[in-house]
């Protein structure tokens, strides 16, 4: 999809794809057959630039057809480059940070005065953490106890111009977290029986919301992608894009 | 104003159980009875614009009528791309309520001077725009929004504004709330419509301009061309600047062969001094500029 499109941001769409793997494998209750089903689990995509492994995924589970996927950015297509509500089975469109977490505490909020038992899943880039909306969201989710809200970092630990460490330090995360009242888990973000079990039991403390920092590596799967810069805007050639099937469809079997 | 804003809500929201009210941590002394009839229904989000608007379009995406409420520029530039993104482009039915239009809050200073708003937010999508002159016109805004959920904006004065007139209607177009001279019509925004009314009984009703209040800023409403035909000069009268407000949206929308236009409004460069409202709007030049325009 990528490479047709001439497009970017394949790294933070490879960092977050185990995650999005096992929150479609069960995690998450969901009928793609209903995409507006009302007890559906909410999931948002607040990294929406790194949309394309879940438009593939929502293909895969069937909420739309595959072969749209080959319309990725193309004249006329419904599946932006940045994630688009337009698109069954998305609940959001984003594209500018920070605006996930804070429409997700409405999403919950909702559900706990409306006394619903669904539940709401937010995927955040490390990056967009920079961004003092989320900060307000971060206060406000503890505050309303909002225990059927998870947020989930994919930390992948590079941003859009340098390491996240350079740019805007994020550690100690999982403190920041838990100083402002989240329960806490970390693990490997690509360990799909550590994130099925991390996510197994919710929330991770009685009565607050739960964070869950995912450690990822950003192009994870393709050696010369990973931890690179330059696949947070780099579009395959085609040779590129040939050998990064290869190791990929290696490593699935 | 807000005091007819918080009454005609809770009047709404014994019918409408889908009506929430968010604060911005303002509000002292104004909303504590909706919040006390309807503690479900109510919140308070803190000093955080930002998430207040992105929790309003959480709640409004699960089928609620979200009244986000806070003064000045505070529910509206502070978050403005949560506005335009969140709420506008998923066409969400939030209604961002601003407490303190133009120089309400006059002796608070240029923080909190809302006298850009109209032009920003007639410029979003599927939005709506009200800015009543007095809490009657408050009323009837509120009464339509409950029954027409969708993104809008209201913008209010603070307490105390008499009721002007009892013209009712306002989502046909403008209300003529003064019947002058067929030819010249002053058309006001907002409670600077008062500065109107007091210019047209001053000068008599044989020689006094027709007057108008025009709260609905976005759509113009359909009736506006035929209300205003004939006029040959049209006086606008806005607490706001030139660009982008009334004065805009009205030289953007009838035939400028038909009508000459001028703006009286609030000049880029206020001076930085504060003052009352009254006082301020004595600065701006406001009566001077229409006493010109009449001439």
């Amino acid at each position: 999809m990528v490479a047709r499109a001439n497009a970017s941001h394949i790294g933070g769409a490879l960092s977050m794809a185990d995650l999005l793997a096992v929150l479609y494998s069960g995690v998450l209750n969901i009928r793609p057959e209903d995409p507006v089903w009302d007890s559906r689990d909410r999931f948002i995509l607040s990294k929406g630039h790194s949309c394309t492994s879940l438009y593939a995924t929502l293909a895969l589970k069937s909420f739309f057809q595959i072969e749209e996927l080959e319309s990725y950015g193309k004249d006329g297509s419904r599946l932006m480059s940045h994630i688009s509500h337009h698109v069954p089975g998305v609940e959001f469109s984003t594209g500018s940070l920070g605006h996930g977490l804070p429409f997700g505490c409405g999403k919950a909020l909702a559900a706990k005065r409306s006394g619903k038992n669904w539940r709401t899943f937010v995927m955040l880039s490390d990056g967009e953490l920079d961004e003092g909306s989320n900060w307000e969201a971060i206060l406000f989710a503890p505050q309303h106890k909002l225990d059927n809200l998870v947020a989930i970092v994919d930390y992948n630990k590079i941003q859009s111009l340098g390491s996240v460490a350079d740019v805007m330090e994020l550690d100690p995360l999982a403190d920041k977290f838990r100083a402002f009242r989240w329960g806490v888990k970390e693990i490997d973000g690509h360990d799909h029986s550590a994130i099925q079990e991390a996510l197994s039991t919710l929330p991770f403390e009685p009565g607050k919301p739960s964070c869950l920092i995912a450690h990822t590596i950003k192009g994870k799967g393709v050696d010369f992608m990973e931890n690179n810069l330059q696949w947070h805007y780099s579009s395959p050639k085609p040779d590129q894009l040939a050998e990064a099937l290869r190791q990929l469809e290696t490593e699935a079997n | 104003m807000r005091t007819a804003f918080i009454q005609e809500l809770i009047i709404q929201a014994r019918k409408n159980p889908n009506i929430f009210l968010v604060v911005g941590d303002l509000g002292f002394s104004v909303v504590e009875p909706f919040a006390k009839e309807f503690p479900d229904c109510f919140l308070n989000a803190g000093v955080a614009e930002q998430n207040m608007t992105g929790v309003a379009a959480g709640l409004a995406s699960e089928g609620f009528h979200v009244f986000t409420y806070s003064i000045a520029n505070f529910p509206t530039l502070r978050c403005l791309e949560q506005i335009r993104n969140d709420v506008c482009y998923h066409n969400l039915p939030v209604t961002v309520v601003s407490v303190g239009a133009g120089m309400a809050y006059g002796n608070l200073g240029y923080s909190h001077h809302a006298v850009q708003d109209l032009a920003i937010m007639r410029t979003l999508p599927n939005v709506t725009v009200l800015s009543p002159s007095d809490p009657g016109e408050t009323r009837e805004c509120v009464q339509w929004l409950s029954s027409n959920p969708r993104p809008s904006y209201l913008r209010i004065g603070k307490a105390g504004e008499p009721d002007l007139h009892t013209v009712r209607g306002i989502f046909d177009g403008p209300l003529r709330v003064c019947k002058g001279r067929p030819d010249v019509a002053i058309v006001a925004t907002g409670s600077v419509l008062k500065l109107a009314m007091d210019l047209a009984s001053e000068q008599g009703l044989e020689k006094c301009p027709s007057v108008f209040s025009m709260p609905l800023i976005k759509p113009l409403g359909k009736e506006v061309k035929n209300i205003l035909q004939g006029f040959q000069r049209i006086i606008t009268l806005e607490e706001h600047v030139q660009e982008g407000g009334l004065f805009a949206a009205l030289c953007e929308t009838l035939p400028r062969s038909a009508h000459s236009i001028h703006s009286c409004s609030i000049p880029e460069e206020m001076k930085s001094v504060v003052g009352s409202q009254d006082y301020l709007r004595i600065q701006a030049k406001l009566k001077e500029k229409l006493y010109d325009f009449l001439r």
